[in-house]
């Protein structure tokens, strides 16, 4: 027994802020202190504060100590773990508040959260088995072995309300039923753990803090829909996660809980992995499994659904790592209880990964029908640097920008289609009045260009065309008869694109001509773009009362752009201007402005 | 993404084709062993040349443009060896909207060299990626496996300076 445990976050956030070297210090700063048999360190997954990693919460406490450096670690070692005296200089505290600590789960980020599928996340120890089966782990796998039919299993799926958290928010029980139907020799169950989305890293973090959940979840599926294999393909972006992922298999097959005979049921199920390599277009469910059959990862038609005819061309069930990271809960706690949160069709919680401009960025789990401002404002912490908010991007390059007008509806399925965006996989990513909307179309359709498999003509001329499109607009080179064009080859895009990713290609652009057209326009008509991104319509100026002549800036100037005399205001000749900034970074006065 | 053209003569060494046999011969007789044989053979040979394809392709009796084919789909295979120091700079949206381009475009200047190039020295490569889910240090970068997170444009040189 130990007396006190030490959590520190080993998510891929916090590794990439140093992690490691904290773990590492902390257990000598422990075996110094002759704490080695009082005081444990444990590794966990992500807590969801990844801006101010590294994280450390020391237990029973739950003191939380964030922003945590290698020298702080002896400080923490002798004062908390050896006389107990917390360090308040390191304890997290919330901007708005200064009233020394409060409790975790009462800080402005954790209240409004509800964590199902981050239940675990930042909790135990995701390469330890025995810390999973401590919470409740694998009960559900068991429950559902011994007392439920499979048909029972699915019932309650259904009756849970739960729909597919990839993007599409198809019904889950539905899914499962479907792939129940359909006789066959062998069934697949696949777990789509190839995460594309710019900006996303739910799943991640799901398999890097508690990889022992989609398995038990990918079982029960097994179980429900007759199927004794499952494969979970995911992007080998995420080490850590495959990491965690293979101790987490070869653990549960070592206890007997994959393998052969589960439970002495009778039941088998076990799961291999198999490796992405890097294309965003494996995330569509039959080109993934175009991409585990060894081949280009190039999407099919449908029909045939997966659930007909998938993997190996026999019946396939995939779901992606959040919707199993739910089925365990739902299992142990009955679909009543899931289907009391959230809205009437949207149930149960969604996990984003909150980036962008927002005080919090990192990973939060909140109620579907929680809105925009609540996110951002209160869970987020807000925009930084005084600025305001211009709109959220949920979907990723399949979604669209969310503008202002929207800050309060409720989020949910239904709701962002009907506002020109969708859930997607939960990417949020805010901008703030210094992001052009042009720009940030032309992004994800620069994305598009790049990930599109090349099949269909539609996507892969027609997202080029767009891209063309938009930098064309972006130079200053756009005419009003280009918009109309733009728009009329998103919806032809739409239509006739073969699979999920050319079909939503278009969706930035369209949500961005609708929400902020009057920035298009200025782009075509004023030569101005408003947030002042676009390079080429930029124009830097000296403001004559500002400069006090310290010639700082025609000295950097790469292109002799700027004359003026000592001590008296200098002017930049706009035709020499090459538009590097340089000039504006380095003057101390602030009178130089891009316009 | 990236450059297609091989630039550097093939040096394979007989250890790493003996690693390489090793590898086919293990995963022969799986489904789909395709990908999982290219992604073992890329850490063997740190790049997958049409010389490492050829064996694979004669090993696994698969026609060599199905392999070009299915290398040149992935963006992680790569046909041109990388630098000492790979140098990744993560364009994914959460990046790119604080800045990441900026960092880029600096790198590509610093360096002289375009996305997927090497120096001619060998010393760095440089890529872009999407999202290496590292989204609340943006804009972040890494160099082999170090992680740089909430960068901005004059740091650039200093970090490099490190190598």
């Amino acid at each position: 027994m130990y007396r006190s445990h030490v959590l520190v976050c080993g998510g891929t956030g916090c590794t990439s802020s140093g992690s490691a070297k904290i773990i590492e210090t902390l257990q000598a700063e422990i075996k110094k202190n002759g704490l080695k048999d009082e005081v444990a360190v444990v590794q966990t997954g992500c807590h969801g504060l990844c801006a101010l990693g590294p994280i450390i919460v020391v237990y029973p406490e739950a003191t939380f100590y964030t922003l945590i450096k290698p020298e702080d670690i002896p400080e923490i070692v002798s004062e908390h773990l050896v006389k107990g005296r917390v360090v308040e200089r390191l304890v997290y505290k919330e901007e708005t508040k200064d009233k020394g600590t409060i409790s975790l789960n009462d800080t402005d980020f954790y209240k409004k959260q509800h964590r199902i599928a981050l239940r675990n996340c930042g909790v135990i120890n995701p390469e330890n088995i025995d810390e999973y089966i401590a919470t409740g782990g694998y009960e559900a796998l068991g429950k559902v072995l011994t007392e439920y039919t499979p048909e029972q299993v699915i019932q309650i799926v259904m009756d849970s309300g739960l729909r597919g958290r990839g993007g599409g928010g198809f019904s889950t029980g539905l899914k499962w039923k479907l792939a129940r139907a359909n006789e066959a020799d062998q069934k697949y169950v696949c777990c789509n753990a190839d995460e594309g989305d710019p900006g996303a890293f739910m799943d991640r973090s799901i398999l890097e803090g508690d990889p022992h959940v989609v398995l038990e979840a990918m079982a029960i599926a097994g179980y429900a829909i007759g199927a004794n294999q499952g494969y979970i393909y995911v992007r080998a972006e995420y080490p850590i996660a495959v990491e965690r992922l293979k101790i987490a298999i070869a653990q549960a097959r070592e206890y007997g809980l994959l393998g052969k005979n589960i439970f002495n049921t009778g039941f088998d199920f076990d799961i291999d992995l198999r490796l992405g390599a890097g294309a965003f277009v494996c995330g569509e469910e039959t080109a993934l499994m175009t991409s585990i059959e060894g081949n280009r990862g190039e999407p099919r038609p449908r029909p045939p659904f997966p659930a007909q005819k998938g993997l190996y061309q026999k019946p396939t069930l995939l779901n992606n790592v959040e919707t199993y990271a739910n089925i365990p809960q739902i299992i142990l706690n009955g679909p009543e209880w899931f289907a009391s949160m959230g809205t009437e069709k949207s149930k149960g919680t969604k996990v984003f990964a909150l980036g962008g401009k927002v005080r919090n960025t990192g990973l939060v789990e909140i109620p579907m029908g929680t809105t925009l401002r609540e996110v951002i404002e209160d869970i987020g912490g807000g925009i930084p640097n005084g600025k305001k908010f211009k709109a959220a991007q949920t979907g990723g390059p399949s979604g669209g920008c969310i503008p202002v007008e929207h800050y309060d509806v409720p989020i949910d399925y239904d709701n962002l289609i009907q506002i020109g965006s969708m859930m997607g996989s939960g990417g949020l990513i805010v901008m703030d009045e210094d992001n052009c909307m042009v720009d940030i179309a032309k992004f994800f359709l620069g994305f598009t260009v790049d990930e599109s498999c090349g099949k269909c003509t539609p996507c892969r001329i027609g997202t080029k065309r767009l891209y063309e499109l938009l930098d064309k607009i972006t130079n200053g080179q756009g005419t009003m008869e280009d918009l109309d064009k733009l728009e009329e080859l998103c919806y032809y895009i739409k239509e006739n694109a073969l699979c999920g990713l050319g079909q939503t290609a278009p969706n930035p652009v369209l949500s961005t001509l609708n929400y902020f057209k009057d920035e298009y326009k200025a782009h075509v008509l004023e030569r101005r773009c408003p947030a002042g991104v676009c390079k080429a319509l930029l124009s830097y100026v000296i403001d004559p009362v500002l400069c006090k002549g310290c010639t700082m800036c025609s000295r950097v100037c790469p292109n002799g752009a700027i004359s003026g005399k000592v001590k008296e205001a200098h002017v930049i000749d706009q035709s020499k201007c090459i538009k590097c900034g340089a000039c504006m970074e380095k003057c101390k006065f602030g009178a130089i402005s891009k316009k | 993404m990236g450059s297609q053209k091989t630039t550097v003569p093939f040096k394979g060494t007989k250890e790493q084709e003996a690693a390489l046999l090793k590898v086919i011969a293990d995963h022969k007789n799986e489904k789909g062993a395709l990908m999982p044989i290219l992604q073992k053979a890329q850490e063997i040979y740190g790049y997958l040349p049409i010389e490492v394809q050829t064996i694979i392709s004669d090993e696994l009796n698969i026609p060599l443009e199905k392999i070009y084919g299915v290398v040149t789909f992935y963006s992680q295979f790569a046909l041109n060896p990388k630098g000492k120091y790979r140098i990744s700079v993560c364009l994914g949206t959460a990046c790119y909207v604080k800045g990441a381009g900026d960092l880029f475009n600096k790198l590509q200047e610093l360096l002289g060299i375009e996305d997927g190039g090497c120096t001619p020295d060998g010393k760095f490569s440089l890529e872009s990626c999407r999202c290496i889910g590292a989204c609340g240090l943006a804009p972040v970068l890494t160099i082999n496996e170090d992680v740089y997170g909430k960068l901005t444009v004059d740091e650039l040189e200093s970090i490099l300076a490190k190598y």
